[in-house]
């Protein structure tokens, strides 16, 4: 029962600490209050200048409109294209509308492709002619109705289009699971990774090898302390969820709780094993940064995985973050079940094995 | 003087001794920028596509050989039913899937012109069911489909449907009306590296140089060596600048290095001035440093600080920067939030200098807040100093 009291030491030695403590407690709750705010991809308050060489009723209708939609903020007439292009420039307008002789010109910019291209082609629905008929697109919704609105999926004339899941288009649900996600990578990865590198650094490491502690108990001891963290991590997360947004998994919550248990399981080793190989702190620090953040861009969390090039497509498959954000989402939010993700369930816990094997191995209790 | 030398290069041995961390110092930015400009894309790709039909009819055959030629989709298998359909997108097999209803209904165009592009599938009915976790994605995969879908069978081309992209979609051919024409300024290819590589220039600076920084100081406290380099003959800020010298020059090869990945590996343009993009790096460097010394000064152990600068810090450079997610889409306090956090201006100035290509008096704003927070951030790590003890 030596592990009992490894444990037992491995939270005193936590609890002692003038900062963990509050950084446990405070930073899931600080992140899931203030980050869903944060994680909205629309695209909104354009600011559109105004190059009005016409002075037409059908320029005023359309400054008209720009200044009554959501998605722009009228800028303000300007006497000439460079002066507008002068706006562009200090970053006060993103897109220069030029009427002049009956024609159009937007000009947006682009060097944030999405927003240039979105801005623009919201921008061209305002400019759509209202007297002549046009030639209709099949099915594309932007040449139907008369208000202006982002092209949306629902109430989209011609062939019917049918919204799965996330009906309400509500992007807090999709990226709630990503900051479950983010969270327990943060908490469950640094932490261990300071904790064996730190010991070596302030010597207690030495009093540790000379007992007839065994790698295993003594790897484990240091382990689960930060599985009992991610438990407590992933409980103030959904109850978060349901409190301040509302959002409750569609699928079973002891998934969820399995999801999480064997991601903590990979991260924890994961950190224990760059502790074991660093000679620093800093080291350590340097290398687990490295692999958190490459992991967490890499797995498919904010940006598809499937566009990604081939050779990048290809660590997906050793990504535990990758199979993880797949089965929280299908759980949270598509409502599957245990059937639906043996998959990445099976995927997890078989390279959360492997680290954890890899954590005990890599310990030596002699230097 | 003399001093302040043989200290700098104390320092400087310090930090080159320790190899593995130098290597990963330059490995780690060489590989994240290969990360972000190759990878990391919010491009339409290889959307996994199920067919819904007990028999393919010729007509929908070639609407959907159409669709799974462009690169945008990939039909991976046919079902019987939507039922079976929604099975498969709910264990993430498929992404989205197609039912065809022929003939069944005449095209609804309230005008009928949509019979001028020819036959084909032009009064062939889709219903689109999509994935719809990620609304962004669903509502781009739609758009794609259905005006892949709704080109004419018998045209000689078709047009690859970028509903966000000119002139595919709104310029001339299928345009809105002939006289309007669009310009996407700086980026006309619509590259995402464009856009991230500035972001990830303020990411990597920032943190690099605040972890490095961090444990100088609290290193020397936690040793106990602090109290030797007290008792020296070097005055208390010497000790600091002295730390902060080496740091400097190594972060300014770091940029080097990115700047050229990002010129020769990654295509983007320097447009603007090279001492001016050089000179606003150095400037956000020092604040990053400055940054480095608080979190040293303030933190009491190198657990402390490495948290603190690694962990802590990491979120709102990443979540409030505009790096990800534009700052003008959060709520108001979030805004203001957003407004003190240091890479947010340093992104901007560089998207400005490096793509824009803009001169200094663009970016004065920016330059302006850097220099102020830097002035602040320096003085409180400065008084934060504790020359004796506890």
């Amino acid at each position: 029962m030596m592990i009992k009291y490894l444990i037992q030491k491995e939270f005193l030695q936590i609890r002692r600490n003038v900062f963990l403590p509050k950084l446990i407690i405070m930073f899931p709750i600080v992140i899931m209050c203030v980050m869903p705010w944060v994680m909205q991809m629309e695209v909104k308050n354009i600011v559109v200048d105004v190059v009005d060489i016409d002075h037409t009723v059908e320029s005023q209708r359309l400054v008209q409109q720009i200044a009554a939609s959501n998605y722009f903020i009228f800028g303000g007439q300007k006497a000439t294209y460079a002066e507008a292009m002068k706006d562009i420039e200090k970053g006060r307008a993103d897109v220069i509308l030029e009427i002049r002789g009956g024609k159009y010109l937007i000009a947006a910019n682009a060097v944030n492709g999405t927003k240039g291209s979105m801005g623009s082609a919201y921008l061209s629905q305002i400019i759509r002619p209202t007297p002549q008929p046009l030639p209709v697109m099949e099915g594309s919704g932007y040449s139907q109705g008369q208000q202006v609105s982002a092209p949306s999926l629902t109430g989209r004339a011609g062939g019917g289009s049918l919204l799965l899941y996330n009906k309400g288009q509500n992007y807090k649900l999709y990226m709630i699971p990503a900051l479950f996600a983010i969270v327990m990578m943060l908490m469950t990865g640094f932490l261990p990774t300071l904790n064996i590198v730190g010991e070596k650094e302030a010597g207690t490491i030495e009093q540790i090898n000379v007992t007839p502690v065994s790698k295993w108990s003594f790897i484990l001891a240091k382990l689960i302390p930060y599985w009992l963290i991610a438990l407590f991590v992933i409980t103030v997360c959904l109850l978060l969820a349901w409190f301040v947004y509302g959002i409750t998994p569609a699928g079973p919550v002891w998934l969820i709780y399995v999801l999480a248990m064997l991601l903590a399981l990979f991260f924890s080793s994961f950190g224990l094993i760059v502790s074991n190989y660093s000679d620093t702190m800093q080291q350590a620090m340097f290398v687990m940064w490295f692999f958190v953040v490459s992991i967490m861009l890499l797995s498919g969390l904010f940006t598809p995985t499937r566009s990604m090039p081939q050779w990048a497509y290809l660590t997906t498959y050793i990504n535990p973050m990758h199979y993880f954000i797949d089965a929280i989402r299908t759980v949270f939010i598509r409502g599957g079940g245990l059937h639906e993700t043996a998959h990445q369930v099976l995927a997890l816990a078989g390279i959360g094995t492997l680290m954890g094997c890899w954590a005990v191995q890599s310990y030596k209790k002699n230097s | 003087m003399k001093q302040f030398i043989a200290f700098v290069i104390k320092e400087a041995k310090h930090i080159l001794r320790d190899k593995r961390t130098m290597l990963i110092l330059f490995g780690m930015p060489v590989v994240m920028m290969l990360l972000f400009g190759f990878a990391i894309t919010t491009d339409v790709k290889n959307v996994r596509t199920v067919v819904v039909t007990s028999e393919m009819s010729p007509r929908t055959q070639q609407a959907v050989e159409r669709l799974a030629q462009s690169e945008y989709f990939v039909i991976t298998q046919t079902v019987n039913t939507p039922q079976e359909a929604e099975r498969l997108i709910r264990s993430q097999k498929a992404d989205m899937s197609l039912t065809p209803s022929p003939g069944l209904t005449p095209n609804p165009s309230p005008r009928g012109e949509g019979n001028l592009k020819g036959e084909g599938s032009s009064n062939l009915q889709w219903q689109i069911m999509v994935d719809g976790s990620d609304p962004n994605m669903a509502q781009q995969w739609t758009t794609y489909a259905q005006s892949i879908l709704s080109q004419p069978v018998d045209g000689k081309h078709y047009s690859l449907p970028s509903p966000f992209k000119f002139p595919s979609l709104f310029g001339e051919g299928l345009g809105v009306r002939p006289g309007l024409g669009v310009r996407l300024l700086y980026n006309p290819q619509m590259k995402s590296a464009y856009n991230f590589v500035p972001a990830i220039m303020g990411m990597l600076l920032m943190l690099i140089c605040a972890m490095m920084t961090s444990i100088s100081i609290v290193r020397e406290k936690e040793k106990g060596t602090m109290e030797i380099l007290l008792v020296s003959p070097v005055k208390p800020l010497m000790v600091i600048i002295a730390k902060a010298v080496p740091y400097l020059v190594l972060a300014f090869a770091i940029l080097i290095t990115i700047l050229l990945m990002a010129r020769f590996v990654l295509g983007v343009p320097l447009a603007g001035s090279l001492f001016w993009i050089l000179a606003v790096s150095t400037l956000y460097i020092l604040l990053a440093l400055s940054l480095g010394l608080l979190i040293s000064n303030v933190a009491q152990t190198q657990l402390v600080a490495l948290l603190l600068s690694a962990m802590v810090l990491l979120m709102p450079v990443v979540m409030l920067s505009g790096m990800l997610f534009p700052v003008e889409s959060m709520p108001q306090v979030l805004q203001w939030l957003a407004a003190v956090v240091p890479p947010r201006y340093y992104i901007e100035a560089m998207r400005k200098l490096m793509i824009m290509g803009v001169g200094i008096g663009e970016v004065a704003r920016e330059v302006a807040v850097l220099t102020g927070m830097t002035v602040v951030l320096l003085a409180i790590a400065l008084k934060k100093f504790d020359v004796r003890l506890k």
